[in-house]
């Protein structure tokens, strides 16, 4: 396998004591001396950084952007407004899903000539390589490989950030805007991906170590490492692409019909829209649910479902220990008989069958700045 | 009462037959905050070198082999019910069940305290 890659603060979070580990092919810090329970923790209660500068940033130009990312996504992305950010999903030809992404179409673009896409670190090159081959020929792809991305994570994180940019105190969830911030051009999302508010900014990537520094010396904010960052999006119901989303998972069983346009819902023209529009009437085999073991021991990613009855109907896609709930919480796929909330399961944990049940996400509450 | 440790992190310490069994201090740091742990029923035999117990972080769980074989004669519910314990004082407060040793020379392939700690140096 090759040598992991290093982001722009590799150096940094050794310097911080950050455990080492590799994710998406890079070299990543899965914690900080602070600890994972801590670090998840501090930023439900104050403010956490990230470095998600693994993550594959990039811009999509031309004329009618916005018509051909719908070529790939089930999104309604033509309607997305100047300033306007947007979840959507890369799609294949059966409607399983490639990646799950961010599309942005930026202030000022009042022609929508461009579109900036956030997509996952361990399939950036496919998604680039999918995005071009569709769409090469038509449109200008540039990847944004020279920028780091840090997220700012936690009901604190709007006073911290107002220090260092006052104009987006007033942006909300799912807006972005490019500013000045320490005097650099950045941009900066309101969004994130631990239920929180928060900003994701995009920095130059000679600049983004200093810029880490002076938001890690505000007292309120406390490097995290990946390891928090899975437990805190766990606990906010998102998905983690590889894990609770893959090429065999259509967005109906994944329970993300609302990534699915209106529009493009009566168009039928995505892809695998044949596939995904007849799960929308008829229902699909398996649903993503929220599960809560009711015993102590967390269940774990590949932790065999069963009914009360004893058969086998799925399986833990994503499980865990949630700091803030104090109590392990899990995702995995089940029948839709099995999936309203409420439905007793049980979980397979070390050859024993224990108690479960379907249970609604988020399980701690979003927060988002919605104005 | 003398205490050994295993290459699995594993300590265990021994007073006349019984032998109080837990996971290294070096274990404990390595594990981050213990969130869940799940100890033998009592009565139940174990076997040397075989899983005894589960401990599990915020991110991974993990099994923790008995170094000794024999009879589970206590748990520690204490740690059961506030899993913090094992980081606090893994090497004391946070032991894990007791055996009652069916075989003493399970001891004789254990590490004593320095070996121990050269072993986890020069495994970085």
């Amino acid at each position: 396998m090759a040598e992991p890659k290093k982001t722009q603060l590799n150096a940094l979070h050794r310097e911080l004591g950050g455990k080492m580990v590799e994710f998406g092919g890079y070299d990543m810090p899965v914690q900080f001396p602070t600890g994972v329970l801590k670090e998840h923790l501090h930023t439900r209660a104050a403010c956490g950084l990230f470095d998600v500068s693994h993550m594959g940033q990039g811009a999509l130009m031309g004329d009618g952007v916005a018509g051909a990312l719908e070529e790939l996504v089930p999104g309604a992305i033509q309607e997305l407004k100047p300033g306007q950010t947007r979840y959507t999903l890369l799609l294949n030809d059966k409607g399983g899903i490639r990646d799950d992404l961010m599309a942005t179409r930026p202030l000022g673009d009042d022609a929508f000539r461009t579109l900036f896409l956030v997509v996952n670190a361990g399939t950036k090159d496919a998604d680039f390589a999918h995005i071009t081959a569709h769409l090469g020929g038509r449109y200008e792809i540039n990847r944004f490989e020279d920028r780091a991305l840090l997220a700012l994570q936690g009901p604190q994180a709007a006073a911290v950030f107002a220090r260092h940019c006052p104009e987006a105190a007033t942006m909300k969830f799912m807006t972005a805007a490019k500013l000045k911030v320490m005097g650099l051009d950045c941009y900066v999302w309101r969004s994130g991906y631990t239920g929180e508010d928060g900003y994701e900014i995009s920095v130059p990537g000679d600049a983004a170590e200093d810029f880490a520094r002076k938001l890690l010396a505000e007292p309120e904010v406390l490097p995290i490492g990946l390891g928090a960052r899975d437990s805190l999006r766990l606990e906010a119901g998102l998905c983690l692409y590889g894990h609770d989303l893959d090429e065999t998972t259509t967005p109906v069983e994944a329970a993300l019909t609302w990534a699915i346009g209106k529009r493009r819902k009566m168009e039928k023209n995505f892809p695998g829209a044949d596939i995904i529009m007849n799960q929308l009437f008829d229902g699909a085999t398996r649903k993503r649910v929220g599960i809560l073991p009711l015993e102590k021991a967390p269940a774990r990613e590949g932790t065999q479902i069963r009914s009360e009855a004893g058969e086998t109907i799925g399986i833990i896609t994503s499980g865990g220990f949630g700091p803030t709930v104090n109590a392990p919480i899990a995702m995995g796929y089940v029948p839709p008989a099995f999936a309203e909330d409420g439905t007793p399961l049980q979980l397979v944990i070390r050859g024993q069958a224990r108690p479960a049940r379907v249970a609604p996400m988020p399980f701690a509450s979003h927060r988002y700045y919605r104005g | 009462m003398t205490v050994y440790f295993t290459d699995q992190h594993e300590w265990v310490s021994v007073d006349g037959d019984i032998a109080t069994v837990g996971i290294t201090t070096h274990a404990a740091e390595q594990l981050g905050d213990v969130v869940f742990v799940e100890l033998p029923a009592i009565g139940k035999v174990v076997a040397a070198r075989k899983e005894a117990a589960v401990v599990e972080s915020v991110k991974a769980a993990s099994d923790v082999y008995t170094p000794v074989s024999g009879e589970v004669v206590e748990a520690n519910d204490a740690v059961a019910g506030e899993p913090a314990k094992v980081n606090e004082d893994p090497e004391g407060a946070g032991w894990f069940f007791k055996v009652k040793l069916s075989n003493h020379e399970d001891l004789a392939n254990l590490m004593d305290k320095a070996a121990y700690d050269a072993f986890v140096a020069s495994n970085g």
